[in-house]
């Protein structure tokens, strides 16, 4: 393939890995921003998100675009209710001590995807899509007329691909609208910023925490029900959404969204492009490098508060 | 008053608990058949339940266990049933040797079986070899006959890759094209794939242009297309893991209408429905099978009995749900290689661990393999030097959304020099 049409595709490739990301990260890294905790099980409600949308698809059967939207609308509040109870459960009697934290969520991790592979199998199912046409995008090339289109082998998108992207943007202006224009939105940054401070002013401190804990984990699953028409529900999909996941909010800064928001446009866009144009485990040992070369030079990350 | 007569609450609930706890015992009768007071044979099963070859696993299981069931049926191997004791090794090599360990000593098993994989079968042989068990794998991978491994570790039941490509490049260069583009996994067998491949097509005047590796671990395909050349003739894919289904559908979709030939092992495929939505541009297309999936107009009473032990319909899927798709091409080696089994042990007048050596020698001495029951994937040739069957190879067209065979290759299509010859190997 010539350079500027193996660019576009890469770029494409690029994006729609960068909207899914930019949604699991985000989960992430609200409830971090918020908690102060570590979600290794993070990956596994972006799994169940994924797992359910097939489950719904096929209890539901009919047209693929009806079980598509109602997996949109369930799954992640499903997954979003079970995070809110596990945190009910275990991390609130563990007094959200940090470390304790991480090995009871490494511990929800196992319990998930284990009671996953015990019942929906070791086997991937594919969930259809509820609409995709292969589009052929054009390049441009010098022609004696001056710029002419043609319309080069293999450079194509579908038309769900470009759902995917479109529907992750107006995810994050739906999230940024919450944060910054609701009272709910100012009650969760309120706890973020001190939440002594916001308890002393009567918020229910633990409730919202609750409450975080399953917005975190629905916009996980929110990333897996969009992507899994493109890939398919497999038990083991979370550990690469939740590796990805944590470079990005350590790369953007632990607690601020906006830097999750640019690592994650980053990350995937790079991952994208240097999976095309060389092999997806550069592009993975890349990205691992960037983090170390954050963590050493500037811990807290493009867009996080300096440490006092 | 309590009349004593009557059976109390308690009592009824014990007795339900008991009965209930007997129907969940197996089921010791189905010995009486096959010689009342015998101890079993014990064939460990390694069977792959979960990881990356789980779906060959799942098919595996039921074919080892309607080879077994016939077999028991009959009265056993000298007159002792058989026991298939099965453990999970992941599709992982070093979970493999060790559960080739608790075969060895802690089930008692005579020996061991069904392995798929080749990294798993790699990793698991030489164990093996230290412990002194036969190993009987299933696993097309040329390792066997290459004389990697060793003297107890055979192939009888199905051929190897070297084999099925040497059979397959002589009607794609004249029906389909000589610039190939190979897209393979990325593992032993995927390598079996792209050196002999390559050696053959080239041995008739072909040329691969291109060899993409993909790990089978992989989720999603389109960056490794636009490495495809755009000169390519014909696209030559073989691929494994959970997520076949996403690597055809986006080759379709990268492709779109402007596509080469292409030319499929089954094994993209194998458990996926080839009525799946995306799979459209398929039609018209070839694929190597190993046996055919679906029922055609000249199907033998052998393939006829094969699938009704094992439950198969006319379309290759399970007759309990027309959705849960075998892999067709690939589990006739079970069968197969179980069958070999009771003719080595019947023909060592084998009795136990100690008669092992003696079975080796008994399955190196097998040659023809005539087409039946028994061996319902066609007739076939045991090479007891190398521990590799040869066997018949399959070219199917995708018609209507069904595969029609429309070339059946010979046994000396698919035969290489001797590589290796065990029998001069000590045990």
């Amino acid at each position: 393939m010539e350079f500027g049409p193996h660019l576009m595709l890469a770029m494409l490739e690029g994006l729609v890995q960068a909207s899914v990301l930019t949604l699991t990260a985000l989960g992430l890294s609200l409830v971090f921003g918020v908690m102060r905790v570590v979600n290794v099980a993070h990956g596994e409600f972006f799994m169940l998100g994924a797992v359910l949308a097939w489950w719904i698809t096929s209890m539901l059967g009919g047209p693929a675009a009806v079980g598509f939207i109602a997996a949109l609308i369930v799954a992640p509040l499903l997954v979003g209710l079970l995070a809110g109870a596990a945190d009910w459960l275990i991390l609130r009697r563990i007094d959200y001590d940090p470390e304790r934290t991480i090995v009871a969520t490494i511990g929800l991790l196992y319990i998930i995807q284990q009671v996953t592979l015990m019942t929906y199998g070791p086997d991937a199912h594919p969930v259809a899509p509820p609409f995709n046409t292969r589009l052929a995008l054009p390049w441009f090339e010098w022609g004696e007329n001056g710029f002419q289109m043609y319309w080069p082998w293999g450079l194509s998108t579908t038309s769900y691909k470009l759902f995917v992207i479109v529907a992750a943007i107006v995810t994050l202006i739906g999230v940024w609208l919450l944060m910054a224009k609701t009272k709910i939105g100012l009650i969760l940054r309120a706890t973020q910023l001190d939440s002594e401070i916001a308890q002393a002013f009567g918020i229910p401190v633990e409730r919202i925490y609750a409450l975080v804990f399953g917005m975190g984990a629905a916009l996980a699953a929110l990333g897996a029900v969009l992507v899994v028409p493109i890939q398919q529900a497999h038990y083991l999909m979370g550990a690469d959404p939740l590796l990805l996941s944590f470079i990005v909010v350590i790369i953007g800064g632990l607690g601020s969204l906006r830097g999750t928001v640019v690592a994650a446009v980053l990350i995937g866009m790079s991952d994208g492009i240097i999976s095309v144009f060389f092999t997806p485990t550069l592009a993975k040992m890349l990205a691992t490098l960037l983090v170390a070369m954050v963590l050493v030079y500037r811990p807290q990350g493009l867009f996080g508060a300096k440490a006092a | 008053m309590v009349n004593k007569a009557l059976p109390t609450r308690r009592k009824i609930l014990t007795g339900m608990a008991a009965v209930g706890a007997a129907t969940a015992l197996p089921d010791v009768t189905r010995f009486a058949h096959a010689g009342s007071h015998s101890a079993p044979i014990k064939i460990g099963f390694q069977v792959h339940r979960t990881g990356i070859g789980a779906a060959y696993g799942r098919w595996y299981e039921r074919t080892t266990n309607a080879a077994a069931k016939v077999i028991n049926d009959a009265g056993g191997i000298n007159g002792r049933p058989i026991e298939i004791v099965a453990e999970d090794d992941g599709t992982d090599p070093k979970r493999g040797a060790e559960v080739l360990e608790k075969f060895a000593n802690q089930h008692g098993c005579d020996i061991a079986y069904g392995t798929l994989f080749s990294h798993v079968v790699i990793g698991s042989a030489p164990r093996a070899a230290e412990l002194k068990m036969p190993y009987f794998v299933v696993s097309e991978g040329h390792h066997v006959a290459s004389g990697m491994l060793n003297r107890y570790t055979l192939q009888p039941g199905i051929t190897d890759v070297k084999s099925q490509v040497q059979a397959m490049a002589p009607w794609v260069a004249s029906n389909l094209g000589k610039k190939i583009t190979m897209i393979y996994p990325d593992f032993a067998f995927g390598h079996n794939h792209r050196d002999f491949f390559s050696e053959a097509i080239e041995a008739q005047g072909g040329e691969v242009v291109a060899k993409i590796a993909i790990p089978p671990t992989e989720a999603s395909f389109t960056k490794y297309f636009p490495k495809i050349p755009r000169d390519t003739e014909v696209i030559y894919h073989v691929m494994v893991g959970p997520s076949v289904l996403t690597f055809v559908k986006e080759l379709g979709e990268f492709f779109g209408p402007s596509a080469p030939a292409i030319f499929g092992f089954v094994d993209s495929l194998e458990a996926v429905d080839f009525a799946t939505p995306g799979l459209e541009f398929l039609e018209g297309t070839h694929f190597w099978e190993g046996m055919p999936r679906y029922v055609q107009p000249n199907q033998t009473e052998y393939d006829k009995f094969y699938r009704a032990a094992i439950g198969i319909d006319e379309n290759g899927a399970s007759v309990d749900d027309p959705k849960d798709v075998s892999t067709y091409a690939h589990m006739f080696g079970c069968w197969e290689t179980l069958f070999t089994i009771k003719d080595g042990m019947e023909a060592a007048g084998y009795k136990g661990i100690e008669d092992r050596t003696k079975l080796i020698e008994a399955v190196e001495a097998i040659t023809d393999m005539p087409e039946s029951n028994e061996h319902p994937q066609g007739a076939k040739l045991f090479n007891g030097k190398t521990h590799q069957v040869f066997g018949p190879q399959y070219i199917s067209k995708v018609e209507g959304g069904k595969l029609m065979v429309k070339h059946t290759t010979s046994l000396e299509d698919g035969f290489y020099p001797d590589e290796v010859d065990y029998t001069t190997q000590s045990f």
